[in-house]
């Protein structure tokens, strides 16, 4: 049965070729699809299954066990504020409140345009520059809420 | 070729998020550019441990030590210092307490400090190998593998004392003489480097300061309990750190230090990179390992302890990557050496990551027992803005609160347990009069809520029962009997719930409420808040006697609820009020009140 299958670039198929027959790959496989795609489709998971010769359900079960995978399209550009103890006594939360004003979504969407999602992570190891906002793998510490629409701004320009 | 100067720029996470790579970068241009390159060496390394003031920059053998250096400040630094011979001295560090710009051996946050796990860290440029073995790197790897028997290897750790650093405290010596006992065709050997109490970075540094330390402890291990194949778990929010240790374990290999036939002895030992995936509970040992063989993360009940049964049904070895950086030391310098450090039951250091309402945010290592007052005092500075320190929460999650009064205990892993809190992995955040003891619980307690992996109902369930009469007296609807049913549930879960995570989730709250009830109180009874940091028992109001008619709150109210006139003065109309402070913060003259 020929099923349309969901392209994979040269590099992510032969890191499953690579992967494929040592014991517990599927966490390592999934964080390589994840790079990929910026999060696991369903038709990615699904080729995974026929790949793998896995079950989709025991696929799906350790997705959704672990706050890394994603299973929606985050926007272009991810903000991860950091809600780890340092971060939270030092207002993180603020962060949050203000970015999600400003972008005008809440909890887990994604802006109209496609260019933002926000993310409130547990302690990127930065403690030190508490409160910290991740854009994509940039840190900013030592934030204050005032500093957010800036950041915010510098990333819209760039589309 | 000697070099007259070593320039050491901070390649840790912390600095390098403030352009430290540009430092970096700079540095070499300006070197180039001014006709000394020869002249002087710049390296990158790890964290220094002072990440609050970052990015660092140390000069050698001067020892001037940079801070908050910028990009554009290298030309200078190369155009004073290594041309003219000349310190850059309005980058030292200052000290609020003293006058003027010192050197790096007055400066306290280093003077109580004692390193071992972090002796390379901010000393050797992680990415070279040669500069690990250059400091005794892989010196006791060889001493291992030419002159000690196993049994040798784990008497040298039994006198040494040493205990893991990942939280519990089990003697070393003795998991690794189980492993070693068991009979088994396959048997491994794990780095515990999920490291996910939110606020502790101890790991992560070690990991990207001196990624050989750990590698070479592993290979120490795999020798002694008969392991050839090793796993570093490590959480994949670290990238840095995952790329330092790729390039660490490839430079070990190609040096024979590392694969088939170590050193021509006819030992071999790999290891292999598993990333975690953002759960706090693979932490946990039998979970980890779960996750390992690609399962979700579910702890499973011990005995069997992993070191006899673990990954794929064989004795496994799993330590903290803290607990592997101090295994190489023990072997060069000698047990003995190491347990005259300490105290009694405790020996060594401890690397803690000081967070939360200190003047120093950073790693620091001292000698086990150390009293918190120093750490936090002497080495952190004090507390932020000359407010009042309240309490100081080591273990995370799974810890308690120590208040002002227990401050002058030496810790070690018996007098923090014996004060309701534990030793935990090493994260310490220091809270002030400005913190909510009651948020501070419901916050940790949201956090193992989301974290609790399912498996158990007494966790499960507890924590969730235990988070919503929290949120309930936070938002000053709670009655003094929560705060029995809070200690009941919590004292339940503690017996009952399977592994570490539910045991110990109920610890903040329990602690909070032996240590602060009168705050738990405040919140019922009096419907009031403190701290002010909840919200919905918190009230802004103008002082009329204070208030000019400036009218800056008003413009900066998102809610448009303040209004007045330069005569009338102003006011706020509390019923449409958000309560998000912004006119508590504008006003400059303090005629806004939080009550
Ligand atoms: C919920 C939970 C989380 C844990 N998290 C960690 C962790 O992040 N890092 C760690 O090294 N140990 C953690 N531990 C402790 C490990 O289970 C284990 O005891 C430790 O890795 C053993 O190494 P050690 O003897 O060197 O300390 C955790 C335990 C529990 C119950
Ligand atoms: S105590 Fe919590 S985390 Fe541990 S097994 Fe039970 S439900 Fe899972
Ligand atoms: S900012 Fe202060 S002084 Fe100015 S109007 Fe508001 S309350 Fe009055
Ligand atoms: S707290 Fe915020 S919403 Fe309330 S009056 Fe002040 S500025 Fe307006
Ligand atoms: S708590 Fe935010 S980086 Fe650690
Ligand atoms: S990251 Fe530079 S001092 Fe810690």
């Amino acid at each position: 049965m020929a099923v349309a299958q969901i392209e994979f670039s040269k590099e992510l198929q032969s890191f499953v070729e690579e992967w494929k027959d040592k014991p517990g790959n599927l966490i390592m496989i999934l964080h390589r699809v994840q790079q990929e795609f910026s999060y696991i489709p369903r038709e990615a998971a699904e080729r995974l299954s026929r790949d793998l010769s896995m079950p989709l359900a025991k696929i799906y079960g350790v997705i959704t066990f672990y706050h890394y995978f994603k299973t929606t399209k985050p926007g272009k550009y991810r903000m991860s504020v950091c809600l780890g103890t340092a971060c939270y006594l030092k207002g993180g939360q603020g962060l949050i409140d203000e970015a999600e004003s400003i972008l005008g979504i809440k909890g887990h969407e994604v802006t109209d345009d496609g260019l933002f999602s926000i993310d409130a992570v547990r302690c990127v190891g930065c403690c030190g520059l508490a409160p910290v906002l991740m854009v994509g793998d940039e840190v900013y510490g030592k934030l204050t809420k005032d500093q957010v629409p800036e950041i915010i701004a510098k990333y819209k320009s760039l589309g | 070729m000697a070099y007259k100067n070593f320039i050491l720029v901070c390649g840790g996470t912390g600095c390098e998020s403030s352009r430290a790579d540009d430092i970096y970068k700079e540095l070499i241009a300006s070197a180039e550019a001014l006709g000394v390159k020869d002249d002087v060496q710049i390296v990158k390394t790890g964290c220094f441990g002072f990440c609050e003031k970052g990015p660092i920059v140390k000069v050698l053998p001067s020892e001037s030590f940079y801070v908050e250096v910028k990009p554009e400040d290298a030309r200078e630094i190369i155009a004073e210092q290594v041309v003219k011979g000349r310190e850059v001295t309005r980058l030292l560090y200052k000290d609020d307490r003293q006058k003027d710009r010192i050197k790096v051996e007055d400066i306290q946050f280093y003077q109580k400090q004692f390193r071992i796990v972090l002796r390379n860290c901010g000393v050797i440029n992680p990415e070279n190998i040669d500069e690990y073995i250059a400091r005794d790197g892989y010196a006791a790897l060889e001493k291992v593998l030419s002159s000690m028997k196993p049994d040798d290897v784990i008497e040298q750790l039994k006198v040494s004392g040493l205990r893991g650093r990942g939280g519990a405290g089990f003697p070393t010596w003795r998991k690794w003489m189980f492993s070693k006992g068991v009979q088994s065709d396959q048997k491994y050997v794990v780095c515990n480097a999920d490291e996910g109490d939110p606020g502790a970075y101890m790991d992560r540094s070690t990991i990207e300061g001196d990624p050989h330390s750990v590698i070479e402890a592993m290979t120490i291990c795999g020798y002694t309990v008969g392991s050839t194949k090793g796993f570093v778990y490590i959480r994949a929010e670290y990238p840095l750190a995952i790329e330092r240790l790729k390039i660490a374990l490839k430079q070990a290999r190609e040096y024979g230090l590392l694969g088939d036939d170590i050193l021509g002895t006819g030992f071999s030992f790999d290891i292999e990179i598993r990333l975690g995936a953002g759960a706090f509970v693979c932490g946990e040992e039998t979970a980890l390992l779960q996750s390992i063989e690609g399962n979700r993360g579910m702890p499973i009940p011990r005995p069997p302890f992993p070191a006899v049964k673990g990954l794929w049904g064989k004795p496994t070895i799993i330590n903290n990557v803290e607990t592997w950086a101090n295994i190489p030391v023990i072997i060069t310098k000698g047990a003995d050496w190491f347990a005259k450090i300490g105290t009694e039951t405790s020996k060594g250091t401890k690397v803690f990551a000081l967070t939360g309402k200190v003047n120093n945010s950073g790693l620091v290592e001292v000698p086990m027992g150390t009293t918190l007052r120093e750490i936090i005092f002497d080495i952190g500075g004090g507390i932020k803005g000359g407010k009042k320190f309240k309490g100081a929460q080591t273990g995370g999650p799974s810890g308690g609160i120590i208040t002002e009064e227990f401050l002058d205990t030496p810790i070690d892993y018996e007098s923090l347990t014996a004060l309701g809190s534990m030793m935990g992995s090493g994260g310490l955040i220091v809270m002030d009069e400005d913190d909510c003891m009651v948020d501070v619980s419901r916050f940790y307690m949201e956090f193992c809520v989301d974290e609790s992996c399912g498996k158990c109902s007494p966790c499960r369930i507890g924590t969730n029962q235990m988070h919503a009469l929290l949120v309930k007296i936070t938002k000053g609807q709670g009655t003094l009997e929560d705060l029995e049913k809070l200690e009941k549930i919590g004292l339940a879960m503690k017996k009952a719930a399977l592994c570490g995570l539910g045991q110990t989730a109920p610890n903040p709250t329990l602690a909070t409420i032996k240590r602060f009830r009168d705050e738990y109180v405040e919140h019922i009874v009096d419907r009031k808040c403190r701290a002010g940091k909840c919200k919905d028992l918190v009230v802004y109001s103008i002082d009329k006697d204070k208030c000019i008619g400036c009218g800056l709150c008003a413009r900066k109210c998102p809610v448009n609820c303040i209004s007045g006139d330069k005569t009338q003065k102003f006011t706020i109309d509390a019923s449409k009020c958000i309560k998000c402070g912004e006119c508590f913060k504008a006003c400059k003259f303090s005629a806004v009140v939080k009550k």
